[in-house]
């Protein structure tokens, strides 16, 4: 699986731009579905159909999983005369982390973030005294324009049980959506594998796919915060401790038959899992729990450190659980109670 | 190989000038609603008014396999709200919309539909002391008055006063915002192309969270929509020699076609056909900055399950307040570029990678 | 008419947090059963109840939102038996400090929100008003016995009592928004004297508090001619007496402003001036902050109305309502529902008869 993990969190696709991302995960979901499509907004609906046994008496249950293709990154507002390329954010990009940064825009073209100086030395400047060096020495020899977009460019990195990557959210929660779908074998539910777009800016692949589809109940896959390094406090998610049942973030209050069903189905199949609730950072779920009559909904969490950062960081151990967990959920006749 | 451009003349001046002379502050929209009726309804046959008052007008194009293509353009404007009677023809107020606070005070106003005249006042500078000079004027001290015994309804609707004016090859003008784009709508449904079938939703309340454009979407389940709308130009020149790189659009470089806003991400398929419409038709047109800002684009590709959406917006400097600037030669290039990318519109369009 | 406040003091003494609403949804759902038709609950848990319209074939209908969840705490972290909270719905922490809370985890523990001792407290929060993420919540057991019976997750509720005041009002948590469901009460039962050709959604609304969830999705499924909000707002009180405040026990507020729809607001002023019943005008100019933001624009658009109830010291645990304003909507609105002709859809219009300029 780290494979697998390596070649989508090295592979580019801010909000808007997710063609290779797509291209990429349709290839490793040949074979393993009944249906492929792609919807208006680029997300990628993979369809693996009930297998006719264990139908439930009022028919098969329809769920969606939705993990998010997209990554956050910047965008060029401007190139000035000197060839120093301006930009915004695409999605939520927080400034301390930027200093010392590499990108890589959609064409090819790498570069470097450099700052504009501040009053302190220890100050960080907000992004639109922030500017990209490409090796550009005027606008006109410059090889990106206004609207360019890039993702960050950091390469994956083993640690054994742990490894690190730009982009882990949410490429391990597409990761773990693409593991399941592999392992899942025959259910008697028709399963919604829905790799969406445009998560970072507001949730609207999502959105959209989940009217398109009209599940019966849905789970997003994704990743949480952490509370266990140095000075953190009041947030108990920790790395190796299993992956995270969602109760609560700040988008949505997960429904709790769903918590349920979770926590049932975690126990009965032995595996570790931890209850989250997280006071800032949503997902998808929120977007699908409110489309047409609404959609029972909940999430299972992948704790990763340094979230939004160039190394974000997940435990293998975590990672495995958390397809265990999805398959179970997948494997046996739905009773929301 | 290029190409001509295509759709007549172009709306008027006269047209805007009485779109702009309107009162019609999100939530209230009635006077700009009357106008594209008056200017629609007795050519058009299929029109709705639906119930947030959204002016729904379908144009069937003739033969071949078409696209539904939704126009849109946004009739309300921010302005006020009468809240409290303080007595003696002075009204508390509170904003509709997201003007800017420090160009409020000491303007001429109109209030209700009879456009009663009144001014937010501003204590004299001979009153003030050093100190207060330092302060931004509050929002709360502020007052519309109307005059000793000048009478309103609290709920009322105001907005700066009606102000149009040709100055040269610019228009100033009280909410350009989007009347630019409602002229320019007007217009393409009067000279509406055969090849798609074209829904022109005059929304309501855009200003105010993209409300109607939401519901508009939901009623035409259109296969892909253009928004047009008016965006800031910030492209004042810069003290000493700094560089100014944040104008996100500049006047006198014709429509700006958007690639993302602060509410959606534009398609990257139809952003390409329009530059390329424009580049072909000898268009002049800029790109605007990304992010920041918003238009109905960004209720539109969330309604129903996604709707490929771009945005193109006629420039103009000072928005949201009682004055802002256009020029006309971007004006009348967002409708040629509109009119004619609209007849160029095949089902193809949506083909091929974004 | 039915006397309402034992049923308003049972809404008020159940938790019923957004998201978590059973506890209050089966008290609404025992009282509205016999009043209505059919009943049953919503895919995220709001109450759905029709009382159908007189008459044969198919009506016009009304749909008529309460949200019934309300705001509380819940536990984010265990530190040594004592609980680290977050919010559901907009929570004040500055009104926190002493409330007696409910603690909702194996077994319903009674606690007290606290603030910690100073020394306890980071240097740079001491002086300020103590925020949420350094409030603490004390159910009084040793730490052994706190971590077998709460768990991260578990709702914490506000727990001060129904107290009526004096001037025939009503003290306690939750009054928003389950006033609001009194009077829908009060309008359904004086609904089953009356004839009405409209038939009649009585829904109490899930997760307003969050998301406006139950607003929107109901109305997406019940799909109405017409939507009304029932909800509070704010009544004049120490500090509060602007232009955004009612007077309390002065009669229901008709909402005016872009989420409203100007005619049915004019109907319902003509109506409760014939019925001498005493309004005021609730101005939201932009955003009511209620489920009539969500109806408004469900579907293809649905023309929305707004009635409040003045409500002091909005989101603690010590609302103030007058209980003649909780009648006055319940019977304001079965006034109005029964006078809806069949026909009545064709005549909303958006232009005045006096138009225009």
């Amino acid at each position: 699986m780290k494979q697998l993990l390596q070649r989508l969190t090295e592979t580019f696709g801010p909000s808007g731009h997710e063609d290779a991302i797509r291209d990429l995960i349709r290839k490793e979901v040949r074979g393993l579905a009944d249906e492929i499509r792609t919807d208006a907004l680029g997300n990628l609906v993979v369809r693996k159909r009930p297998s006719g046994e264990r139908h439930p008496k009022d028919g098969p249950r329809k769920i969606m999983l939705a993990a998010h293709m997209d990554e956050i990154g910047l965008a060029v507002t401007h190139v000035d005369n000197k060839g120093f390329v301006h930009f915004t954010s695409v999605g939520w990009v927080y400034p301390p982390n930027l200093p010392g940064s590499r990108v890589r825009f959609m064409n090819g073209t790498a570069g470097v973030i450099g700052l504009e100086p501040t009053d302190h030395a220890s100050d960080v400047p907000p992004l639109d005294r922030m500017f990209i060096d490409v090796g550009a020495t005027s606008s006109r020899d410059c090889p990106v324009k206004t609207g360019d977009v890039a993702g960050f460019e950091r390469p994956f990195l083993d640690l054994g049980k742990r490894v690190a990557a730009k982009s882990m959210d949410d490429r391990i929660g597409c990761a773990v959506a693409i593991e399941a779908l592999r392992k899942l074998g025959r259910t008697p539910n028709d399963i919604y594998f829905v790799f969406t777009t445009q998560e970072e800016v507001g949730t609207r692949g999502a959105q959209t796919s989940a009217y398109g589809i009209d599940p019966d109940l849905g789970f997003s896959i994704d990743v949480t915060g952490w509370g266990d390094t140095p000075g953190m406090r009041n947030f108990e998610i920790a790395l190796g401790k299993g992956p995270a049942i969602k109760i609560r973030d700040a988008g949505m209050l997960s429904d709790p038959r769903i918590v349920k069903w979770m926590e049932r189905t975690a126990k009965k199949n032995r595996i570790a899992y931890q209850r989250e609730v997280l006071t800032d950072g949503t997902t998808d779920a929120r977007a699908m729990q409110l489309v047409r009559a609404g959609v029972p909904v909940g999430c299972v969490s992948i704790p990763c450190r340094y979230v939004h950062t160039a190394s974000e960081m997940v435990d293998m151990g975590d990672v495995e659980n958390a397809v265990k967990l999805v398959v179970a959920l997948l494997r046996a006749p739905v009773n929301l109670g | 190989m290029p190409i001509s451009r295509r759709g007549g003349a172009g709306p008027s001046l006269t047209l805007l000038r009485r779109l702009c002379s309107a009162v019609a502050v999100a939530g209230d929209e009635g006077q700009v609603r009357k106008i594209v009726l008056d200017e629609l309804e007795p050519a058009a046959t299929d029109v709705k008014v639906d119930a947030l008052g959204n002016v729904l007008i379908t144009r069937k194009g003739k033969g071949g396999r078409r696209l539904k293509v939704m126009v849109d353009a946004h009739m309300d404007e921010v302005g006020f709200m009468l809240v409290a009677d303080s007595g003696d023809g002075l009204y508390e107020f509170a904003t509709v919309g997201n003007l800017d606070a420090r160009g409020i005070a000491g303007k001429p106003v109109v209030v209700g539909r009879k456009h009663t005249p009144g001014v937010v006042g501003a204590k004299a500078i001979h009153l003030m002391s050093a100190d207060d000079l330092k302060r931004p004027i509050a929002m709360e001290a502020l007052r519309i008055d109307l005059g000793p015994g000048g009478k309103a309804e609290v709920g009322d609707r105001g907005t700066f006063a009606p102000n149009f004016r040709r100055a040269g090859p610019s228009v100033m003008s009280k909410s350009l915002d989007d009347r630019l784009g409602v002229s320019i709508l007007i217009e393409l449904l009067k000279h509406a192309p055969a090849n798609v079938d074209l829904l022109a939703a005059f929304t309501v309340q855009e200003e105010i969270g993209l409300r109607g454009a939401k519901v508009a979407a939901s009623y035409f389940k259109p296969d892909l929509a253009i928004v047009v709308d008016a965006t800031a130009a910030h492209d004042l020149p810069m003290q000493r020699d700094a560089e100014n790189h944040f104008y996100n659009s500049k006047l006198g470089l014709g429509p700006a076609i958007y690639v993302s806003n602060g509410t959606a991400i534009d398609d990257p398929r139809l952003v390409r056909f329009l530059i390329e419409t424009a580049a072909r038709a000898r268009i002049p047109c800029q790109v605007r900055q990304p992010g920041g800002g918003g238009t109905d684009a960004g209720a539109i590709q969330r309604a129903l399950d996604g709707v490929p959406v771009v945005s193109v917006s006629v420039p103009h400097r000072y928005p949201h307040t009682a004055m802002s600037i256009a020029r006309l030669e971007d004006w009348h290039n967002t409708y040629a570029l509109l009119s004619t990318a609209l007849r160029r519109i095949t089902p193809d369009i949506l083909r091929g990678r974004t | 008419m039915t006397d309402i406040l034992p049923f308003l003091k049972s809404l008020i003494s159940v938790a019923g947090l957004s998201a978590y609403e059973d506890p209050v949804l089966q008290l609404i759902k025992k009282e509205w059963t016999p009043l209505v038709d059919e009943i049953s609950i919503s895919r995220l848990g709001s109450l759905h109840a029709l009382k159908r319209g007189s008459g044969r074939g198919k009506h016009p209908t009304i749909m008529i939102a309460t949200h019934m969840d309300a705001i509380g705490l819940m536990v984010t972290s265990i530190v040594e038996g004592v609980l680290h909270v977050g919010e559901i719905g907009g929570v004040d922490p500055r009104i926190l400090p002493g409330t007696p809370v409910l603690v909702h985890g194996k077994r319903a523990l009674p606690g007290v929100v606290a603030i910690p001792p100073l020394l306890a407290l980071p240097e740079d929060k001491r002086s300020a008003p103590v925020g949420l993420r350094n409030l603490l919540v004390d159910v009084g057991l040793p730490p052994g016995s706190v971590e077998g019976v709460v768990r991260v997750g578990d709702l914490i509720s506000f727990d001060t009592n129904a107290v009526e005041l004096a001037g025939e009002t009503l003290s306690g948590h939750s009054l928003d928004n389950r006033a609001s469901v009194a009077a829908l009460t009060v309008c359904l039962e004086e609904l089953k004297r009356k004839e009405h050709s409209w038939d009649v959604w009585a829904v109490a609304t899930a997760q307003e508090e969050e998301t406006y969830g139950g607003g929107a999705t109901s109305a997406f499924e019940l799909h109405p001619d017409l939507a009304v909000a029932i909800d509070v707002t704010h009544a004049k009180a120490p500090g509060a007496e602007n232009w955004q405040t009612m007077g309390l026990g002065k009669g229901p507020a008709i909402g005016w402003g872009a989420n409203l729809h100007p005619f049915l607001h004019k109907r319902l002023q003509e109506l409760a001036k014939k019925l001498e019943i005493p309004i005021s005008v609730d101005l939201t100019p932009e955003h009511s902050g209620t489920d009539a933001y969500a109806m408004q624009v469900a579907r293809e658009g649905i023309p929305s109305m707004l009635l409040s109830i003045p409500l002091r010291y909005m989101h603690t645990a010590v609302e103030v309502i007058a209980i003649k304003d909780v009648q006055r909507v319940g019977r304001l609105l079965a006034e109005f529902i029964s006078g809806l002709e069949p026909d009545f859809m064709s005549t909303i219009t958006w232009e005045e008869k006096d138009a225009d300029k």
